[in-house]
């Protein structure tokens, strides 16, 4: 086994791997670009080596660099994580001529799977099935047509240079082909510029399920499936394994083909091949393709973890030592279900737009594994994927890990930044993923109610505003009076909208919130404020926020500061006055001009000083009340501002 | 030495004192109910009409959330004026702000525009007493008419009239008690003083002014023509004329802009008494109500009271075996150490010199005195004439009258004549004096006033050799025995501002405790005692 290693990866991947090293007895060095020097995986390891600026082509992609690092800390061999430098042969070339150990696949099979087509030539030689379909040059329409018929209708017409849908018919019958791919190429030759297509075999209700593979570069195994069909636009969102449906025959079938696709190419390490499945009719075994192979850790690898208790990282480290398989194919245990969920900073009714912020509170649910590279404190940045954890449930049977991660997802307390738990949890609680129907379509068919704003219970509303107002403690004299208690107003406000409420505070730890109409009596409890009888979620106040993680999520609230008036300019009626009497020096804008704060409008000159008057406010100029060389008094009025819109 | 307790709350006796009290409060709470709302429905809408907080939601929204309200005078005026001024027409009491005990003097211009009745003015003064003497900083939110006209002569012209607020709050600024002022409406006239001589003062553009003659007197004195605005509003006066500091644009602003002036006092507290950590008593302060009988005649036992009021239930009882009618000892409430008189019967030489002694021992170690009142006086009688009563009990009014530690008084039964004055009556100026819904205060029982009146009476017509039969003299009795009856009850007494106001026994603990930790803001100076009569 390694002394020591060096992590060439950041965030939870880093940290993932950190564990098991330290586990083994393995040093660790991370390496960090500038924006992630005060990073969890950075503190965690044994050593750490800044590689450069925030940009992964100026850090975390300079294989050099790297290489540098591992050399001058004395690390043996560079675990690539995944995405960066985990798949690129070059690398792996690199880190070898420098004596040290590649922790993944060798540079050749690495490069066998790299071209996608070639890829799938060589799997078909193998003998694993392929997706029917034409990738060729010949794009003459009756060339095409043939091939269509070749592959089996129905087929679907795809741009070479597509994506988002554009270029892609669906064809039933021979008949409609040409018209289809006309239409399809004019489509195509708008949107991308390019007009050539290919040909795919149709599958009804597409599944992605991958098997989990390992090679000592010798042998290899098979570590069952995963299924990655719940996905939005390509990206996986929820992983889980063993597949739903998933019969011993097929999962035989597809496990043979695995292992044989990594036999094929002398495979060492963990690797994934990925297969599209018709599950139109369940699981069958004629019924999947290889599409892809993946040649590094997967993300996902988590849930494979908890269904064999097997740990991967573990064994990519004694394979690389030069170890043989720790396991035969008959050792590796299959044991119950197991989720992941993958939660990310994003803004989900934005259109799951990445996000950034400072994670003012991080807490995952008890007893559940929560693969992060991030902590409490720590900022979001723009420069690498928002990802801020995988979730990672296990259970006996699926439903009791699905009803799991549902329950872990509501339990999780995250502020500072938007993110998809909602989605996440509406997700794990949706009844057609419960009842198995798992397929690539789920999210795009059921996307307006998974994301559709759910209205906010004045039971957190209340709970925010104790929590905002008397923070979670109750002092003795709270609240007293010698006879009626006081009202007092509070208010907070939740996505730009004002919320006005009143607060009676009755006893210690004893209140009344008035809101919308309703009055809510509350109880302070040592979780926090119970209103109305139950308990809306734990409350976190940062400085001008309160968060409420409540069951359908984190519902932010902004705390007003009462000294933040707009208005104070505007009460002037958008006169800008002489502060002094003096000599109009100059005259900086003229009626109908449109200005912006801070903008300069006139030059008074007196007492020996020049004295620029600049606009309070936007605006446009509708009046101005002097000119350059006049005199003026003190409080003359000499520029008139109105609103844009006025 | 932990209070044991002989109370049985499972007997008919206890339930029915229960009963009684539980009367008493519902009637209290309703008659402060109704002062809360200050001017009624009509011009509460009329206040918020014009974008105003009612008042009480004013003081709320200056105090921290949560903040204790020591209200002072809620019951001012109650049956004065026609009821015309419910609270007197101003809030007064004391709370926290950013965790400093401030005085909180709100005007509410639901009631009669806010002007100042002889009760309100009273009041107005009685808070800034208080302020003064527990060096508390104070907030004026102002809005008032200024001086109710009608009522100009008992308002005035006095030493205790209206122009007293401002020589208070000139002799407090002077005494380096902050003096804050937030013009929320209006500020007329001798009103006019109140922020102009505040040491800072925070003004609401649009709502409020501040002039010596408003809009109306200006026309009539010189024919201008001038918005009230224009005349003395936020904007006038924040950018013309200096006589405020800050403009706020509204009442939650205006809260905000003073709550931020009191953190910038750079205040600490006077080191005072030695705490201890708070403890709840041993016996529940609700069974208050079933161990103090509803007939104000029959005698308990004052220790069962002391049991509920203080730390752990203990009392360090002071010379237990000598005038015994007076009970004196050392507890703490809420942490406070205290020292404690507190009645049990009628006062004789004894206990009179015992009072003095103990008093004396608080004084001599900074202790702040808890006067619990239930007395029907001192003993009268011949016997007690000639051993010189009248020496013994100047000897506690000598020494309750010049303690400089802090008394607070709390009437919990009967409130009669020179007990009055031994026990820390109002003329004996403790930082504060509380009464219970069931006590009584008058110079003697209507009873023996009464009696007195009648005795005099028969003297005078059998002097003349008439006869007055013993129903002429029930009826001769009779009205005097009402108007006692009348005048003793705490709520008449209350209206007058005879008491700073009436608790809930319940609440006692945590009233006297307030009333401490208010005092306890102003160093507790050392005591020179007037001369004793020995």
């Amino acid at each position: 086994m390694f002394r020591k290693i060096l992590i060439a990866n950041r965030g939870e991947i880093a940290v993932r791997i950190i564990a098991t090293a330290r586990r083994l007895g393995v040093a660790t060095v991370a390496v960090h670009s500038d924006a992630d020097a005060d990073a969890l995986h950075v503190a965690l390891a044994d050593e750490a080596v800044p590689i450069g600026g925030p940009q992964p082509a100026d850090s975390y992609l300079r294989g050099d660099r790297l290489i540098e690092a591992a050399l001058a800390t004395g690390a043996e061999a560079i675990h690539p994580g995944y995405g960066f430098l985990s798949e690129n042969p070059g690398f792996v070339e690199a880190v070898e001529a420098a004596g040290l150990t590649f922790i993944g696949p060798s540079a050749a099979a690495i490069r066998a799977m790299g071209l996608k087509d070639a890829a799938k030539a060589l799997m078909a030689r193998a003998g694993v099935p392929v997706v029917p379909g034409y990738h060729g040059e010949d794009q003459e329409p009756e060339h095409l047509a043939l091939m269509a018929g070749d592959v089996g209708y129905p087929v679907l017409i795809k741009a070479v240079a597509g994506g988002g849908g554009k270029g892609m018919r669906r064809v039933e019958r021979a008949e409609d082909f040409t018209a289809a791919l006309a239409s399809a190429r004019a489509e195509a030759r708008t949107a991308f510029g390019n007009e050539d297509v290919l040909i795919e075999k149709w599958i009804d209700c597409p599944r992605h399920i991958e098997v989990q593979v390992f090679g000592d570069g010798s042998d290899a195994v098979h570590l069952y499936e995963r299924d990655c069909s719940l996905q939005r636009r390509h990206q996986k969102v929820i992983e889980e394994a063993p597949a739903p449906g998933m019969t011993p025959e097929m999962r035989a079938a597809m496990g043979e083909a695995a292992v044989r696709a990594a036999r094929a190419i002398g495979y060492r390490g963990a690797g994934t091949v990925e297969f599209i499945v018709d599950g139109s009719e369940g699981l069958r075994p004629d019924r999947f393709w290889f599409m892809e192979m993946n040649t590094r850790l997967q993300v996902e690898h988590p849930v494979t973890e908890a269904v064999t208790g097997i740990d991967l990282v573990e064994w990519q480290l004694r394979v690389a030592a030069g170890e043989p398989l720790p396991l035969a194919q008959d050792e590796i245990p299959l044991m119950g279900h197991a989720f992941e969920a993958r939660l990310y900073a994003e803004d989900v009714p934005a259109g799951f737009l990445p996000a950034t912020g400072r994670l003012d509170h991080l807490r995952f649910a008890d007893g559940i594994r929560a693969d992060t590279g991030v902590r409490t404190g720590d900022r979001i940045s723009p420069w690498y994927d928002p990802m801020i954890a995988k979730i990672v449930a296990h259970g006996p049977s699926r439903a009791s890990a699905l009803n799991r991660l549902a329950r872990a997802l509501e339990e999780t307390e995250v502020a500072g930044t938007v993110t998809n738990l909602a989605f996440l949890g509406r997700l794990a609680r949706h009844p057609g993923f419960a009842a198995g129907e798992v397929d690539t379509g789920l999210i795009a068919r059921d996307l307006a109610s998974l994301t559709e704003p759910v209205a906010v219970a004045p039971e957190i509303t209340a709970a925010a505003i104790l929590t905002a107002e008397l923070g979670d403690m109750a002092p003795p004299l709270q609240g007293f009076s010698l006879w009626g208690p006081l009202r007092r107003h509070a208010r907070l406000r939740r996505d730009g909208e004002e919320i006005a409420a009143m607060l009676i505070v009755e006893a210690p730890g004893r209140a009344r919130v008035e809101l919308g109409g309703v009055t809510l009596a509350a109880r302070l409890c040592p979780e926090g404020w119970e209103v109305a009888g139950r308990h809306p979620g734990r409350v976190l106040r940062t400085d001008a926020q309160v968060h409420v993680f409540a069951r359908q999520g984190t519902v932010s609230f902004e705390i007003p500061d009462p000294f933040d008036r707009g208005g104070e300019e505007a009460g002037q009626g958008g006169l800008t006055l002489s502060p002094m009497p003096g000599l109009v020096r100059e005259v900086a804008v003229r009626v109908g001009e449109h200005v912006a704060k801070g903008d300069r409008l006139a030059v008074i000159e007196a007492m020996k000083m020049e004295h620029v008057l600049a606009a309070s406010r936007d605006g446009r100029v509708a009046e101005v009340l002097v000119e350059a060389g006049a005199q003026v008094e003190a409080g003359a009025a000499l520029v008139r501002l109105e609103d844009e819109d006025g | 030495m932990k209070l044991a307790s002989r109370i049985l709350p499972s007997s008919e006796a206890f339930r029915a004192n229960r009963a009684h009290h539980l009367a008493l409060i519902a009637e209290t709470a309703a008659v402060a109910a109704r002062a809360a709302q200050g001017g009624g429905a009509a011009a509460q809408a009329r206040h918020a009409a014009r974008g105003k907080l009612p008042p009480r939601e004013r003081v709320a929204g200056l105090l921290d959330p949560g903040s204790p309200f020591l209200e002072i005078g809620a019951f001012a005026a109650n049956g004065m004026y026609e009821d015309a001024a419910p609270c007197a027409g101003v809030i007064a009491g004391i709370g926290r702000v950013h965790g400093q005990e401030v005085m909180v003097v709100c005007n509410d211009a639901t009631v009669k525009g806010g002007t100042y009745y002889p009760m309100t003015v009273k009041k107005h003064l009685r808070a800034q007493e208080i302020a003064a003497e527990c060096r508390l900083p104070c907030v004026y939110l102002v809005d008032s008419g200024g001086a109710n006209l009608p009522n100009q002569d008992e308002v005035f012209p006095d030493r205790d009239h209206f122009g007293r607020i401002f020589y208070n709050q000139a002799q407090m600024s002077a005494a380096g008690i902050p003096q804050i002022a937030v013009v929320m409406g209006s500020c007329t006239a001798g009103g006019a003083y109140v922020p102009a001589m505040s040491d800072v003062t925070i003004i609401v553009r649009n709502q409020g002014t501040i002039f010596l003659a408003g809009p109306p007197l200006v026309k009539a004195a010189t024919g201008e023509v001038v918005s009230a605005e224009d005349l003395g509003g936020g904007d006038v006066h924040t950018r013309l004329s200096g006589v405020a500091d800050y403009l706020a644009e509204d009442d939650a602003h205006a809260l905000a802009l003073a709550r931020r002036a009191l953190q910038s006092l750079n205040r600490t507290r006077p080191p005072s008494v030695a705490w201890a950590v708070p403890e709840e008593p041993a016996h529940d302060p609700e069974e208050i109500l079933g161990l103090v009988p509803a007939d104000l005649r029959t005698p308990w036992d004052i220790r069962e009271l002391i049991a509920r009021l203080v730390d752990g239930s203990r009392f360090d009882e002071f010379k237990p075996r000598f005038g015994e009618t007076l009970v004196t000892g050392f507890a703490h409430l809420m942490g406070c150490p205290v020292g404690i008189v507190a009645n049990n019967g009628v006062l004789f030489s004894e206990a009179a010199i015992k009072g003095a002694h103990f008093v004396e021992l608080c004084s001599q170690r900074s202790i702040p005195l808890v006067f619990l009142q239930n007395i029907t006086g001192f003993m009268v009688g011949r016997r007690y004439e000639n051993e010189g009563i009248a020496r013994h009990g100047a000897k506690m009014v000598t020494a309750v009258a010049t303690t400089a530690v802090p008394k607070i008084t709390m009437i919990v039964g009967g409130s009669f004549g020179a007990g009055n004055y031994g026990m820390a009556g109002r003329a004996y100026s403790p930082r504060f004096l509380w009464t219970w819904p069931n006590a009584r205060i008058s110079v003697m029982g209507g009873e023996q006033a009464a009696g007195v009146l009648a005795t005099v009476r028969r003297d005078a017509i059998e002097r003349q050799g008439g006869a007055w039969s013993a129903e002429e003299e029930a009826a001769f009795k009779r009205p005097t025995i009402e108007m006692f009856e009348r005048q003793s009850h705490p709520l008449y007494a209350s209206a007058r501002l005879w008491d700073d106001g009436i608790v809930d026994p319940r609440k006692s603990r945590e009233t006297l405790f307030l009333s401490l930790s208010a005092a306890l803001n102003a160093p507790i100076a050392p005591t020179r005692f007037g001369l004793f009569r020995m």
